[in-house]
């Protein structure tokens, strides 16, 4: 049963009573949330979501609610509570779509440990996958939206979840998040994709999400092997350029890229020093999205 | 097992064998309680020392490996941490003596092992606390941002300096010169304290409180504090401590007459009390008796009220009849305890006052 077998009366009903169970990736999510902007964000975006049921195992109890004062009314806000706990300041309300993303992005970043979490999108084509860590603004998720609509098997766009034991990736796959110009940019690459509600002015500018397609979400169990690790960014008027780079210094800035590498000490280390072993490591500087694909499906896998 | 869901954290750490019996859906009430009262690497430290861990279904089993990450991390920090206060102090020829979490990691007592920690404290001599300070404001630690009328009530009435924080590190040092507000009425006396202190193993100049001294250290400051977040992980330090150092010879007769030299039998008795009700502590039965003896029955009566609500998880499965009202009351009583009513009447106008203009200091995700 996924999210899509229930009418739009029962999605909403279930988000505002008990509670919305729904599995994403390896973790079951309770969402709770009075928000319009919220329900069609989860049935636009998430339909194609495994429904969980409430008396299994809950790793994230998600509420995304009105303040209890009289912010609900006058220039309303949205909270995020994870179970009792209140993180995060308050948005303006028509940010609540975002606030949940971005809040379920915290729960994983902060509690699950057992995985080495990147801060990178991460993607798959033929049992192959190639990680893209990235700081804001350097493109990754633009790219990493191209590439889910071209042949490649989103695993995530944030939060890349490496397995300590056997260095492979376990998939998040959620909605990819798109910033202010990339919004048209991928409307116009992949004119079928389906974009769900849109935030202006948060402090990343206007914000939407992605679906991810129904396959990826159908292959959420399957873990894969990391063969290559690109930096991409993007660069007005550039030519697409691939340029090697060495292990040590890829390493660093993984490293840098991580949520939880200095949590894990000596285990970070080690999975990280594995993750370097089993990749290539680039530097990938692109303008046009139809040749950093091109580019993209022409990686040969190191040779083992 | 789950008849009484506020007791779920209490039984899990006296009985961690039964958890195997647990249901999904209870399995997920105790990580959020438990999450709640600091004790979730607790609970997976105490399964796994009984080769249980693996037998948990996965989806709770990953919480708990990966809360007990974030502690191996955490002691591994205040490891790093004594050691640069140690080096920092060393030419004042001032002893580093440790108390609680960073005590319990120095001498690697079962209470260190799954705890979360957030500060070191350390106890000097009150003549000497000044070199102290600025033997560590020398090697980058920093007064925190307090205003001046918190440093003055600190220094004036309280037990301890401002907390000190390093530049660089971010982490935090209490310098404390007793163990209770010098302004509040029971005086426990550091000199004896510092008298009786231990040598850390193979770190010279390092040193925590004897057996019996922590223990009553635990219990004052659980039973003098305003605020309950940590009460149950305080507890539950209390039972692992007593659960340690009860086969030393003589051990209940000494710490009872530790505790009548230092003026510290009524948070003896509290801590005692609540937790063998709590967490089943294992204590003869003539100890409890000559500490019930010295007790007001209805005095008892009244904070066994407020102590069985407080000491719950602060959890909205917990909340049972009167627990915001139990806060409440020991909130009042800590700062009751800690200074007299001329003093206490205009500081809590000025707290109270305060902690309304104050900014929301969460960040925006």
């Amino acid at each position: 049963m996924t999210i899509s077998s229930l009418s739009n009366e029962e999605l909403v009903y279930q988000l505002k009573s008990q509670g919305l169970c729904f599995q994403t990736g390896p973790f079951v999510i309770k969402l709770l949330s009075s928000f319009s902007d919220v329900a069609e964000g989860i049935a636009s975006l998430y339909a194609d979501y495994p429904l969980a049921s409430a008396s299994d195992f809950i790793d994230f109890h998600i509420a995304i609610t009105s303040p209890k004062n009289w912010r609900r009314w006058y220039r309303p806000q949205v909270e995020f509570y994870f179970d009792q706990y209140k993180p995060f300041r308050p948005l303006p309300a028509d940010q609540a779509f975002a606030m949940f993303e971005w809040s379920s992005n915290w729960c994983v970043a902060n509690h699950m440990h057992q995985y080495l979490i990147l801060h990178a999108a991460v993607l798959e084509r033929d049992g192959n996958v190639v990680i893209m860590p990235g700081s804001p603004g350097a493109g990754k998720s633009t790219l990493c939206a191209a590439l889910s609509t071209r042949g490649w098997r989103l695993l995530s766009d944030e939060l890349t979840l490496v397995n300590r034991k056997d260095i492979t990736v376990t998939p998040l796959p959620r909605p990819v998040s798109l910033k202010n110009a990339s919004i048209d940019i991928i409307k116009n690459y992949a004119s079928d994709c389906v974009i769900g509600p849109i935030a202006t002015d948060t402090t990343k500018g206007t914000v939407a999400h992605m679906k991810p397609s129904a396959e990826s979400v159908q292959r959420a169990q399957e873990i894969a092997k990391p063969k290559w690790v690109v930096f991409p960014k993007y660069m007005p008027n550039s030519e697409a350029l691939l340029t090697p780079l060495d292990k040590a210094s890829s390493f660093m800035r993984v490293a840098e890229n991580s949520f939880n590498y200095s949590v894990l000490h000596q285990h970070g280390f080690e999975t990280l020093a594995g993750l370097m072993d089993c990749c290539d490591c680039y530097d990938f500087t692109y303008s046009r999205l139809d040749d950093a694909v091109a580019i993209f499906n022409n990686l040969k896998p190191p040779v083992e | 097992m789950i008849d009484q869901p506020r007791l779920l954290v209490a039984h899990a750490i006296s009985y961690p064998h039964k958890l195997l019996g647990l249901q999904l859906d209870e399995w997920d009430l105790l990580v959020r309680q438990a999450r709640v009262s600091n004790l979730l690497a607790r609970i997976g430290y105490l399964l796994a020392q009984s080769d249980l861990l693996e037998q948990v279904p996965e989806a709770p089993q990953r919480h708990l490996q990966a809360a007990m990450l974030v502690a191996e991390k955490q002691k591994l920090a205040i490891e790093w941490e004594i050691q640069c206060i140690q080096e920092a102090i060393a030419h004042t020829g001032l002893p580093v003596v440790l108390l609680k979490g960073a005590a319990y990691v120095a001498n690697d007592l079962p209470p260190s092992m799954g705890r979360l920690f957030s500060d070191v404290d350390i106890l000097v001599p009150k003549a000497d606390i000044n070199r102290a300070e600025q033997a560590l404001k020398l090697h980058g630690w920093v007064s925190s941002k307090l205003d001046a009328y918190d440093q003055r009530y600190y220094r004036k009435w309280m037990h301890e300096l401002p907390p000190l924080r390093h530049m660089e590190r971010q982490t935090v040092i209490d310098v404390h010169h007793t163990i209770l507000p010098e302004s509040g009425r029971l005086r426990p006396d550091p000199q004896k304290m510092l008298s009786n202190i231990q040598a850390v193993a193979n770190q010279p100049n390092v040193f925590t409180l004897d057996a019996y001294d922590m223990i009553l250290h635990n219990a004052a400051h659980l039973f003098h504090e305003g605020e309950f977040h940590h009460g149950l992980r305080d507890l539950v330090d209390f039972d692992s401590l007593i659960r340690h150092f009860c086969h030393l010879q003589d051990f209940w007769l000494l710490l009872l007459r530790r505790a009548q030299q230092q003026q510290l039998i009524g948070p003896l008795f509290y801590a005692a009390r609540y937790a063998h009700k709590l967490l089943r502590t294992p204590m003869p039965d003539s100890f409890i008796e000559s500490l019930t003896g010295q007790q007001n029955s209805i005095h008892t009566a009244v904070m066994d009220f407020l102590f069985m609500r407080a000491l719950l998880p602060d959890h909205r499965s917990c909340d049972i009849w009167g627990v915001g009202f139990a806060r409440w009351a020991l909130y009042v009583r800590s700062h009751y305890l800690r200074m007299p009513l001329y003093l206490l009447i205009p500081h809590l106008l000025r707290k109270s006052i305060r902690g309304r203009l104050e900014l929301d200091d969460r960040v925006t995700p």
